[in-house]
């Protein structure tokens, strides 16, 4: 029976990386969270018996695990002031001096979800945001954190986490409509 | 006083993390009204938002 166990979380292995090499950026520091996920998920058999879905237990303790990787490399490496900086001059040149739209934004089609191609679109253009900005965004966006949680655990201010936010969002759309609607 | 598109890009992305002043959503219900570039824009961050969720549960 145990071995079974051992089986089923071991498939699930795949699956728990490729998401926590999105939310972490790092493969080495991926595979470290998944490993201690597994470990932890077999000393808790017990704690599993009786709910339906395996991958969702999983998913919760791996997202734990996630933070605490987050909350250590950011203790370790600090976000420094030019990062912000830059991203404001990368704002600005969305915009022309009255404060107006350069390229106004269209509307997507309702249907861009069901998209393959957008969803691996997606998936790319997060990749290319940078590492802090693109952690920021997903704890928001994905593993639903409030930004002052976000703030407590990257180390950084409550306004700079908004830039952070504003800036992978504007970053994302701009991607998107260059990789995927201008196909 | 009226927001730019850029201020009101900038309180739209603030407003899918923070609780918007009664002063900052009037601001921005006017500014939306005017200007359809803005309602797309709002429109894709909520697209932008489902569309992680997804992301992570293929």
């Amino acid at each position: 029976m145990a071995s079974d166990f051992r089986q089923q979380i071991e498939a699930q292995r795949p699956y728990l990386l490729r998401y926590a090499s999105m939310e972490l950026r790092n493969r080495d520091a991926a595979e470290d969270a998944v490993q201690e996920t597994l470990l932890a998920a077999l000393a808790a058999e017990v704690s599993f018996a009786g709910r339906s879905n395996l991958r969702t237990w999983l998913t919760g303790i791996l997202k734990h695990k996630i933070i605490d990787s987050i909350r250590r490399s950011s203790r370790e490496r600090p976000l420094d002031g030019s990062d912000v900086e830059s991203t404001v001059e990368d704002i600005d040149a969305l915009f022309d001096q009255t404060g107006h739209w350069r390229e106004p934004p269209q509307a997507w089609p309702e249907q861009a979800l069901a998209d393959k191609q957008f969803m691996q679109a997606l998936e790319k253009c997060l990749a290319a945001l940078p590492v802090r900005t693109s952690q920021a965004f997903l704890m928001r966006e994905h593993l639903g954190f409030d930004t002052a949680d976000i703030c407590k655990e990257l180390a950084i201010t409550p306004t700079h986490c908004w830039v952070l936010l504003y800036r992978a969002r504007m970053a994302l759309r701009e991607c998107l409509e260059k990789g995927w609607l201008k196909r | 006083m009226k927001l730019s598109c850029k201020e009101a890009s900038r309180l739209l992305s603030q407003s899918m993390d923070r609780k918007m002043s009664v002063g900052e959503l009037a601001r921005l219900r006017l500014h939306l009204t005017l200007c359809d570039a803005c309602r797309n824009f709002e429109r894709q961050l909520k697209q932008l938002r489902q569309a992680v969720m997804r992301l992570f549960e293929q």
